[in-house]
């Protein structure tokens, strides 16, 4: 235990000089108990490389580590990549298509084992040889991912991850320049296991980890215990800080109107799920001071299928984008202190982001109020008034609301509209599949790296765009070659000039939103509630709340 | 002379005047009737209240504002504590045609939505319990009364249909069709249809009649009325229509309250369950989910239409007992599997 508060207290010493003092001490004084957390299920499966969860990479930041992470930092600090695993960033060579790490030594897995090089080639074979989620996207531009793709159990990724154990560097080469790949290698899908892991989905079964904790039990339908990884002696407290409490239980089963009171009561520390709008005025004005309110790079829209009648009318979709009163939709969604009305594709404080509103009754930098009037005239224009129009919903209670709420104003613009809730299980792939005519629907989209690629290119490129696929996420259907083309001017400048990419992408952002393929609806806000004796709540811009930094003694 | 009375012949009363006679006495049964009847009556002037009220049910009103003693007051209302977090719709005002039971989570009055709600409740529960006799009696009777292969067919086909867990297939036929309706051949019903949930619920008690109906056809067959119209060479098909139809007729009536019954509660729990009625139209059972994320702050959204399938459910119980006594007092005649 001395070493290592002594090696927290070292690191913290290098971290930052006015740090250094208060971590030692809050170590000291709040380390140890048990953080109790609730969900209503579990996040899926265990597996790092396969889990695409919000919950589980929440759940996954201080139990394993990849070459570099995102920062542990509070806010937008929380976007920055540092070295985890890695010595330093890499050295970039090669016209920004090599990378080389140089690993960490005396790093241990929560098995005894030793971490090695071998390690990181295995992890990264990994990624395709489980046919991971974003293994033909994220990970797609490595030398030899097009073999490991199309031969998965084979994968090599020969001449791509290049280990040499005793220079203890890894190199990673990709067939042209990306300027977001720091931040792919920093996401959970990149993560560094034990070079014997099974190339096959984990399930249920923890995967030995290099973090501050480890996964010592779980059953998917109980809960998840997760206790200090006996090896694990702080490196970098900005990539994986020592946590406090000594065990993290997280339990699945409980309703939200259940765990509510159960946090009420101290049973629970904290709840995964959102708050039930029913108890949002009665804790927001009784239990103000365990309450978090933070921002979220997240998006809520509505896709208008632009290959369908009648939103493959520019005219009719612009009519849908001046109807829609965004003041109502953040109404439904709690009010105005948990959403912000929003007309454009990226989020407020993003990468690229600047105000832009066209369809409102005042056009200009921000949305104030429904222009239902130019609406009906768009419509008319279009020559689609009364046309049948669907909107697919999630079967949740907002969702819906949001569906009931958006049946009623294309109802007044002059369509014959209905509104379909479907179960959440399926309704993100449905709607992304043409074969099911979707016209109209409601998602949402939450970030995966702070980059705007993630949002514009990933939900409006012509590539995002498969035929009869559940898999296409671009779910309007979206293609327009000159957006197309700036979107891959944007991505290359990039490399060389974030600055001016960021730049481009606030101008393919309008272009975009001009275009109406989807209707912003609002940018949501989190909100935690933790029990009474929860304390140093810190928000991670990237990855939410940032548990094992918190205290509950 | 003799003063010998002459005997007059006694008038007799038929047995439909003797069941009706017998079920007047009833009381229950009556009472249930009434407070049925009269529910239904609330849900058929559905319409007259809305306009009365000057309210539209079906579309959202999150910004309206209504007045109670002579005070604006917002539909929903914002928590002006704290954080000033989250809207609560207005609760009761238990003036009718002004929110009278308060409004749901988009707004809507709450009182005109349950007679709406009813309204389908009841029509979907009323077709698809026609639905069901009509197709129940017709294979029960085919079954009965032709045996053989066409026995063997149609029992083996309902034994499948008897196989599947009630809502299991319901839930699982409403999944199929719900997104994209029924088409085949010239049949097409789009979905959001009410004839969806009409025809899902009236397949799926179709064992429920048929089984029953096969069994008193088979007595009836065998029964020496029945030969002897077949041994005068009358037609099959007559011989169904005019002897054994009419000896299965309280059979029938019987089942119609009870059928009903099960039919508002399946129907209410594929609305709860997002699979039946569609959003924005109404049924007890999507009030029931709307008010599901109120339960908190205003429980009634949901705990009436539950009261009021709860007292529909019992009253045609009830009145379905009596009529069964009263129609058929020795009928064996069941709807569990039992």
């Amino acid at each position: 235990m001395k070493k290592l508060l002594l090696a927290a207290s070292a690191a913290s010493l290098l971290a930052g000089m006015w740090l250094a003092p208060a971590q030692a001490e809050y170590l000291k004084e709040h380390r140890g108990g048990t953080i109790r957390l609730l969900a209503r299920s579990a996040a899926g499966t265990l597996d790092p490389h396969i889990n695409y969860t919000d919950q589980g990479w929440q759940m996954y930041q201080p139990i394993y580590d990849g070459l570099v992470a995102f920062r542990k930092a509070e806010g937008m600090d929380g976007f920055t990549i540092v070295p985890d695993l890695a010595e330093a960033l890499p050295e970039v060579t090669n016209d920004g298509k090599t990378f080389t790490f140089k690993l960490r030594k005396g790093i241990k897995f929560s098995n005894g084992q030793d971490l090695g090089v071998k390690d990181v080639v295995a992890s990264f074979q990994r990624i395709y040889k489980i046919s991971g989620p974003t293994s033909g996207t994220f990970y797609a531009g490595i030398v030899g991912a097009d073999k490991c793709l199309a031969d998965t159990k084979s994968c090599t990724l020969e001449g791509g991850v290049v280990g040499d154990e005793a220079a203890g560097t890894i190199t990673i080469n990709i067939t042209k320049p990306d300027a977001e790949l720091l931040y792919k290698l920093a996401l959970p899908h990149a993560v560094v296991l034990p070079a014997d892991t099974p190339a096959e989905d984990m399930g249920s079964k923890p995967i030995p980890s290099t973090g501050a904790y480890m996964i010592s039990a779980f059953d998917p339908n109980k809960g998840m215990t997760v206790s200090r990884n006996p090896n694990f002696k702080q490196w970098s407290e900005e990539a994986q800080p020592d946590g406090y409490p000594d065990v993290v239980q997280y339990d699945y089963g409980l309703s939200e109107e259940a765990a509510v009171t159960a946090i009420q009561n101290g049973e629970a520390d904290w709840m995964y799920d959102a708050l039930p709008s029913d108890r949002l005025g009665e804790l927001g004005s009784k239990s103000m001071d365990q309450l978090h309110i933070s921002p979220l790079s997240a998006w809520w829209y509505a896709p208008l299928n632009t290959r369908l009648a009648p939103f493959d009318n520019e005219k009719a979709r612009q009519a849908v984008a001046y109807a829609v009163d965004r003041n109502t939709l953040v109404k439904l969604f709690g009010g105005k202190v948990l959403a912000s009305p929003v007309c454009q594709v990226l989020p407020p404080d993003f990468p690229g982001h600047e105000d832009y509103c066209p369809f409102t009754k005042n056009p200009g930098a921000k949305w104030s109020a429904p222009d239902l009037d130019k609406a009906k005239q768009l419509v008319e224009e279009s020559g689609t008034k009364g046309q049948k129009v669907t909107i697919i919903a999630e079967d949740t209670a907002i969702s819906r609301s949001i569906g009931v709420y958006l049946q009623s104003v294309l109802t007044s613009i002059g369509y014959v509209a209905d509104v379909k809730p479907i179960s959440s299980n399926i309704q993100f792939t449905y709607i992304q599949n043409t074969n099911n005519k979707v016209q109209m629907s409601i998602t949402q989209w939450y970030k995966d790296y702070p980059a705007a690629s993630d949002f514009l290119n990933i939900l409006f490129s012509c590539a995002s765009f498969r035929e009869g696929s559940d898999a296409s996420i671009n779910i309007a259907g979206f293609c327009d070659k000159d957006i197309d083309a700036k979107m891959q001017k944007a991505l290359d400048l990039g490399v060389t000039d974030q600055p001016a990419a960021d730049k481009l992408w606030a101008e393919i952002d309008k272009q975009v939103t001009d275009k109406a393929p989807a209707v912003g609806l609002f940018t949501p806000k989190r909100l935690d509630f933790v029990s009474k004796r929860v304390g140093n709540f810190k928000f991670n811009r990237q990855f939410n709340w940032m548990i094992t930094q918190s205290w509950v003694q | 002379m003799s003063n010998q009375a002459v005997a007059m012949p006694r008038k007799t009363r038929g047995p439909w005047a003797v069941a009706f006679a017998k079920l007047a006495t009833d009381r229950a049964a009556m009472a249930s009737l009434a407070v049925f009847l009269l529910i239904v009556l609330a849900c058929l002037s559905a319409p007259l209240y809305a306009k009365w009220a000057g309210t539209d049910p079906f579309a959202s009103t999150l910004d309206a504002v209504i007045q109670i003693d002579g005070a604006d007051v917002p539909v929903m209302e914002q928590s002006t504590e704290g954080l000033g977090l989250g809207y609560t719709p207005i609760g009761p005002t238990w003036r009718l045609g002004n929110y009278f039971l308060g409004a749901d989570s988009q707004g809507r009055d709450v009182m005109a939505r349950m007679l709406y709600g009813g309204l389908s409740s009841l029509l979907i529960s009323g077709a698809a319990t026609i639905f069901t006799l009509i197709i129940g009696t017709l294979a029960g009777l085919i079954a009965g009364y032709f045996g053989g292969i066409t026995d063997t067919v149609l029992s083996r086909f309902l034994d499948v249909l008897w196989a599947f867990p009630i809502y299991l297939l319901a839930i699982s036929l409403s999944i199929v069709t719900i997104t994209q309706g029924i088409s085949i051949g010239p049949i097409e019903i789009e979905s959001g249809s009410l004839w969806l949930p009409v025809i899902i619920i009236g397949i799926v008690y179709i064992p429920y009649v048929a089984r029953p109906i096969r069994g008193q056809v088979l007595s009836l067959r065998s029964s020496e009325f029945v030969f002897a119209a077949i041994n005068l060479g009358v037609p099959g098909w007559r011989i169904l229509w005019r002897d054994i139809l009419p000896n299965i007729t309280t059979t029938l009536i019987v089942f119609v309250p009870l059928m009903m019954a099960l039919n508002m509660l399946t129907e209410s729990a594929l609305s709860f369950l997002s699979i039946g009625v569609q959003p924005p139209a109404a049924s007890w059972g999507t009030i029931i989910q709307d008010g599901q994320a109120l339960l908190y702050t205003r429980p009634l959204v949901a705990l009436v239409p539950g009261l009021a399938i709860a007292v529909c459910v019992m009253t045609l119980n009830v009145f379905g007992d009596g009529l069964r006594d009263a129609l058929d007092p020795r009928s064996k005649v069941r709807l569990g599997r039992d």
